[in-house]
């Protein structure tokens, strides 16, 4: 399973963002390797549509689950559209670390 | 003569100028009026007409062929908007991200992607008299192409005459084009520091566009020095002070005009459109 977390910066160390969208850094973390990898939102930037934009890249690197704090109507259409499966997980301070220790134990509600 | 009234700030009294100027040089000349206020457009609250024609505003957006779609993902790559995202199994479009420029359709391999009409607006002409004619543009709920619908008034409005453009409060896009081809640019402030900061603004637009430009001081208390100076600092002409009037805040509220209802305001608002014209032909 590829999991993504919208992050504040590009390493595992680095605090969640709660803005799916807008996060500056997308992880990708693959669960059968082990292995994070590192990607900036090339939207995050952008003036409007950010958050098709990032259903797109997620769609493009081939996650299976989204862990974030919330994510917005169009976006939520594309993800499900997309089949991805988006887990909540809204702990402020937490970092990226945390959000995929939380994936692993479990019972992450679903969007 | 095309002549656009704005003033930055929201409320001066944009719709007041307009509608009287409109109004009295219709009594003894052709005269287009052209709310191009989209988002709330109300000129037409001045002059009840029963018979409107009402046309609508469309923009092209991309119809996908699913058939012919080979999810290569080209139109969502080249869309700066975000209005396309390719799953796994069809292309999901979102109409309210797209701007219309076509590019989806030009970067499709496949041929999958026609262009097909999508209401965003209206239209609405009314024969006012004879002599006045009145052009609403009137954006759907939930829209943002202003612009568009904009365009489209004044595509319909035409150039003969008097064509008065009212527009919108700000000094984005939407007023921009409002502006855009104006002989001469009315400029509607008030005597407080809000009118005079955003007579500035707009001030800046006209004169960034190259459109000559006069300012006219409405709810006057008398101490408009400010006003004035500033126009004296830019070189503009102050074309007319309205003052802070309970009768005319009364006949306003009631749907009617100063000039309508007094020969005195019709005369004035008919010099008011003179010295636009002589502005524009001196200049």
């Amino acid at each position: 399973m590829r999991i993504c977390i919208p992050a504040k910066g590009p390493d595992a160390g680095d605090f969640v963002d709660e803005r799916f969208g807008r996060a500056p850094y997308y992880l990708i973390h693959d669960t059968d390797t082990g292995k994070t990898e590192s990607y900036k939102n090339p939207a995050a930037e952008a003036m409007g549509g950010v958050g098709p934009r990032a259903a797109q890249f997620l769609l493009d690197h081939t996650v299976n689950v989204l862990v974030t704090a919330r994510v917005g109507g169009n976006a939520l259409g594309a993800l499900k559209a997309g089949g991805i499966i988006i887990l909540l997980y809204d702990e402020a301070g937490s970092t990226v670390r945390d959000a995929i220790a939380a994936y692993s134990r479990g019972g992450l509600r679903e969007q | 003569m095309k002549i656009s009234v704005a003033s930055g700030k929201g409320g001066t009294g944009k719709s007041l100028v307009a509608a009287n100027l409109a109004w009295s040089l219709s009594g003894s000349e052709q005269v287009t009026l052209v709310d191009c206020d989209v988002e709330e457009p109300n000129l037409h609250l001045f002059f009840p007409e029963d018979q409107p024609s009402v046309s609508t505003v469309t923009m092209q957006v991309p119809g996908v062929d699913q058939d012919r779609c080979t999810l290569c993902g080209e139109c969502a790559g080249f869309c700066a908007f975000g209005a396309l995202v390719v799953a796994k199994d069809q292309v999901l479009f979102f109409p309210e991200h797209c701007h219309s420029c076509g590019g989806c359709a030009i970067a499709c391999p496949a041929g999958a992607i026609t262009e097909l009409p999508r209401p965003i607006g209206t239209i609405t002409g009314r024969m006012i008299s004879p002599s006045l004619h009145l052009v609403t543009g009137t954006l759907n709920e939930g829209e943002v192409l202003a612009v568009k619908v904009i365009r489209a008034a004044k595509e319909t409005a035409g150039t003969g005459g008097w064509v008065i453009f009212d527009a919108s409060p700000g000094t984005s896009c939407p007023v921009v084009e409002t502006l855009q081809g104006s002989d001469f640019c009315i400029l509607v402030t008030e005597s407080t520091p809000f009118g005079l900061h955003d007579l500035a603004l707009a001030y800046d637009v006209t004169s960034q566009m190259g459109i000559p430009s006069g300012v006219i001081i409405n709810r006057s208390d008398g101490k408009d020095e400010a006003a004035h100076r500033f126009c004296d600092e830019k070189g503009i002409p102050v074309l007319a002070v309205i003052p802070f009037d309970r009768k005319i805040a009364e006949i306003q509220g009631s749907g009617d005009l100063i000039s309508r209802r007094d020969p005195s305001w019709k005369e004035r608002f008919c010099a008011i459109g003179r010295a636009c014209r002589s502005l524009v032909e001196g200049a």
